[in-house]
């Protein structure tokens, strides 16, 4: 009963998707207000019923039914709760409903609070994101139902990949669908302006919260997936330029730009068009993410292989609504006009220059992710690996940041390049100093990447908390604060990825237990290995003393293995220290009772994942700093009435 | 400065970084992008020593051999056409054996021998990378398959 419950639900909030979109455009064109006054309620029902059909799967797959086909294919009875609970949304299906759920609830708290808009661009953003659903309603329907029965039920479910089994995996790709979807709604908005022919600074004002909260969701899913990526594979790397790690990283570029140019036109009215573009952009990032992960058309650490008529459904989808936007956009664009102007030297010119250097690293990930789809189609394989990424993105990257420490200082409108520089003076005193000592102390011994890195990091550190030089700290709003630790956190993010790719040390070795292994200034003592076993899996750990100095801490790294389906992962041991991370993994036993060990000392690494937190808790304070006044006088209101 | 002239920078500064990032991309992609070959395509194409490439085949029963330190791995690649030695230095993924499918990513050095610097096989029965589909290894009469 719960599966059949759930797949109305879904089949009653398409339908509902479908009518809200006719009732809005229907209502808009013939200025017929009955027809309107249905959008909101229409919006809010699909919502619940999305909801709904959620968490029928849910308590499927908690229940482990075993007559549901999907459960089958990725839980198992015997696997923990909070991997049966997580196993919702670790396959295509539950995905994809996880997807339009949030897509549901998203339009129903647009419907439901938003009120900064005019009323026929709130409707036709409405219907805009009824447009969209019914896309994701028809995929699911048509090609991927969660709630297809399985008869004979079999005895037990094949497990889900242990990879996934991680509470690392379990929530980070929740977080980031609801960054995609935020996008989404950000598209909504800016095709309804571009049909009420609305796009000005109140359209941006409603648009800038989404943006944000979208914006923050991604930095977090990201971050957390970086680090589950650094931990859990055990290949000691955080970041693998893997198309499915693109995926996510292209709408955040997107996103970034984008969150910068609709704050230059909330609060100056300028770079209109551009911020209806981008827009456009962030969102079909996120669709041709969700393609590339989905449609199992490129090779990817995370390999999923998933049947290719998907992929073509969700190519059709993306060609539809991008292409759609994209002509929405060329034929409404001539009629918005002009914002205000501003100077050469302004700080409306520094978020130019962030919004194109951005737009190029998007464009050169983009080419990366798509050649090898395009030289296939030619016959030839090719994968475009790290080697390509670094090479581009990392002069590009620190461009931007150069830029980034610079844009907080320039004044709106209009300022003098001598000032400017004046301002700069500080930050460019403590870059030369960082690099006289770095060529001291370094000198042969690191890159040139790296090095430039931890200077610039160093530099934009300094420059990013001098908005706040001579202000009164308490007087000062919550959103500069906001601006000052997201850029804080990309100066700490830089000096994290510099140190770890300028002094990591890594030693291979096959020992036997009673060695004594010295690296990086540690010493480890090999007590033992033992067999150990847990919920659904069995392990090898190995046993072993570190030691720096004083004390030894025992840490334990393993080999596992589970049973359903039959895999075997490696659990690398961590040990966090202020100056760095020890990382030991533990291979396979080799001739002589030797087992292989991969050690690494990784100095500041987890500098990456603080920053992308800081980054994260930047976005959070200017989302809470703009909308607390808001929020306030709602509230006032609300209290006067009563 | 008249609104003109400033939306013409913009323009002009878009299509230089558009220029720009597309020479970059197409410069960057000449030197990196890893062509996949099998055995025998390195041996009618021959390739280069130091670029980048993914060579994939199966590894030959009976040529798995571990260097005296333990982590070091030799082993021959063989696409049933041509085969190529190959060796690898690290842990090797856990369904990497004799008689199955592997990606090894590396480069040839100017003995002809394939250093690989990160080997791919399958994380389990059902979790592939894409590449190693058709491959397939007989028992009875050691007949590799590589289809393409």
């Amino acid at each position: 009963m719960i599966a059949e419950t759930g797949l109305a639900a879904l089949w009653l909030a398409a339908a509902l998707a479908l009518l809200q979109l006719v009732l809005a455009f229907a209502g808009l064109k013939g200025g017929k207000t009955e027809l309107l006054a249905a959008v909101r309620p229409a919006a809010v029902a699909q919502g619940v019923l999305t909801a709904i059909a959620f968490a029928a799967l849910i308590t499927l797959f908690l229940r482990s039914d075993m007559s549901v086909l999907l459960v089958v294919t990725n839980s198992h009875s015997m696997k923990p709760w909070l991997y049966k609970f997580a196993g919702t949304w670790g396959n295509h299906e539950g995905s994809m409903l996880l997807w339009v759920t949030v897509m549901g609830v998203a339009g129903a708290a647009v419907a439901l609070f938003e009120r900064a808009l005019q009323r026929n661009a709130h409707m036709a953003t409405l219907g805009g994101q009824a447009a969209i659903s019914l896309g994701f309603y028809a995929f699911l329907l048509f090609s991927s139902n969660p709630f297809a029965r399985i008869d004979p039920a079999p005895a037990d479910g094949q497990g889900l990949n242990p990879l996934l089994q991680d509470p690392g995996l379990a929530f980070h790709p929740p977080t980031l669908y609801l960054g995609y979807v935020g996008l989404s709604v950000a598209f909504s908005f800016a095709i309804g302006a571009l049909l009420t022919r609305q796009v000005d600074a109140a359209f941006a004002r409603a648009m800038r919260p989404w943006v944000l909260a979208a914006w923050v969701l991604l930095t977090l899913g990201i971050t957390a997936g970086s680090y589950w990526a650094y931990y859990e594979l055990g290949w000691g790397g955080w970041w693998f330029w893997d198309p499915v790690e693109n995926a996510s990283l292209m709408p955040w570029l997107a996103a970034t730009a984008l969150l910068h140019s609709v704050t230059v036109l909330a609060t100056r009215d300028a770079l209109r068009a551009w911020t209806v573009m981008l827009a456009v952009v962030a969102f079909s990032m996120s669709m041709v993410g969700t393609f590339l992960v989905r449609s199992g058309i490129l090779t990817s650490v995370h390999a999923f292989a998933v049947d290719p008529t998907r992929g073509s459904f969700i190519l059709g989808l993306l060609a539809l609504y991008i292409g759609g936007a994209l002509a929405l956009f060329g034929w409404r664009i001539g009629s918005v006009r002009e914002g205000a102007p501003f100077e050469l030297v302004s700080r409306e010119t520094m978020l130019v220059v962030n919004n194109l250097l951005l737009t190029v690293i998007l464009g050169l990930v983009l080419i990366g992710t798509l050649y090898p789809l395009m030289t296939e189609a030619f016959g030839h394989k090719v994968s475009v690996g790290a080697p390509y990424f670094d090479r581009i993105a990392g002069p590009i990257a620190l461009a931007l940041m150069v830029a980034m420490a610079a844009g907080p200082l320039t004044r709106w409108r209009k300022d003098q390049a001598q000032a400017v520089g004046k301002r700069l003076l500080v930050p460019l005193c403590i870059a030369l100093l960082v690099s006289i000592s770095l060529s001291l102390f370094a000198w042969g011994r690191i890159g040139i990447l790296p090095f430039l890195g931890l200077v610039i990091a160093v530099a934009v550190g300094v420059g990013s908390l001098a908005p706040l030089w001579k202000r009164k700290l308490l007087r000062t709003p919550l959103f500069t604060y906001g601006m000052v630790v997201a850029h804080l956190g990309c100066a700490v993010s830089l000096a994290g990825m510099a140190c770890d790719s300028a002094f990591t040390v890594e030693k291979l070795v096959a020992a036997r237990p009673g060695d004594v292994i010295q690296t990086a200034g540690w010493s480890l003592r090999f007590r033992q290995i033992a067999p150990i076993a847990g919920d659904n899996w069995t392990a090898l750990q190995a046993e072993m003393d570190a030691r720096r100095g004083g004390s030894s801490v025992l840490i334990r790294p393993q080999s596992r293995f589970f049973a359903s389906p039959p895999t075997t992962t490696s659990e690398a041991a961590l040990l966090t220290r202020w100056d760095g991370q020890l990382y030991v993994v533990l291979g396979e036993e080799v001739e002589g009772g030797r087992w292989q060990l991969r050690i690494w000392w990784k100095p500041f690494v987890t500098l990456i994942w603080l920053g992308g937190v800081m980054i994260a808790l930047g976005g959070a304070l200017a989302l809470v700093g703009r909308e607390r006044r808001g929020w306030l006088m709602k509230w006032r209101a609300r209290e006067a009435r009563l | 400065m008249k609104a003109k002239h400033q939306r013409l920078i913009l323009a002009l500064a878009a299509l230089v970084a558009l220029v720009g990032a597309g020479l970059l991309a197409a410069s960057a992609l000449k030197d990196e992008a890893a062509y996949f070959y099998a055995p025998n395509d390195v041996k009618t194409k021959g390739v280069e020593p130091g670029k980048p490439i993914r060579l994939g085949g199966m590894v030959v029963k009976g040529s798995l051999k571990r260097a005296a330190d333990g982590v070091t791995i030799h082993f021959d690649v063989s696409d049933g056409k041509a085969t190529v030695p190959a060796t690898f230095s690290g842990i090797a993924p856990d369904l990497f054996k004799e008689g199955s499918g592997v990606v090894a990513e590396g480069s040839f050095n100017g003995q002809g021998m394939f250093v690989a610097t990160n080997l791919l096989a399958k994380h389990d029965e059902r979790y592939m990378p894409r590449e190693l589909e058709g491959m397939s290894y007989n028992e009875s009469t050691h007949e590799m398959k590589v289809e393409r």
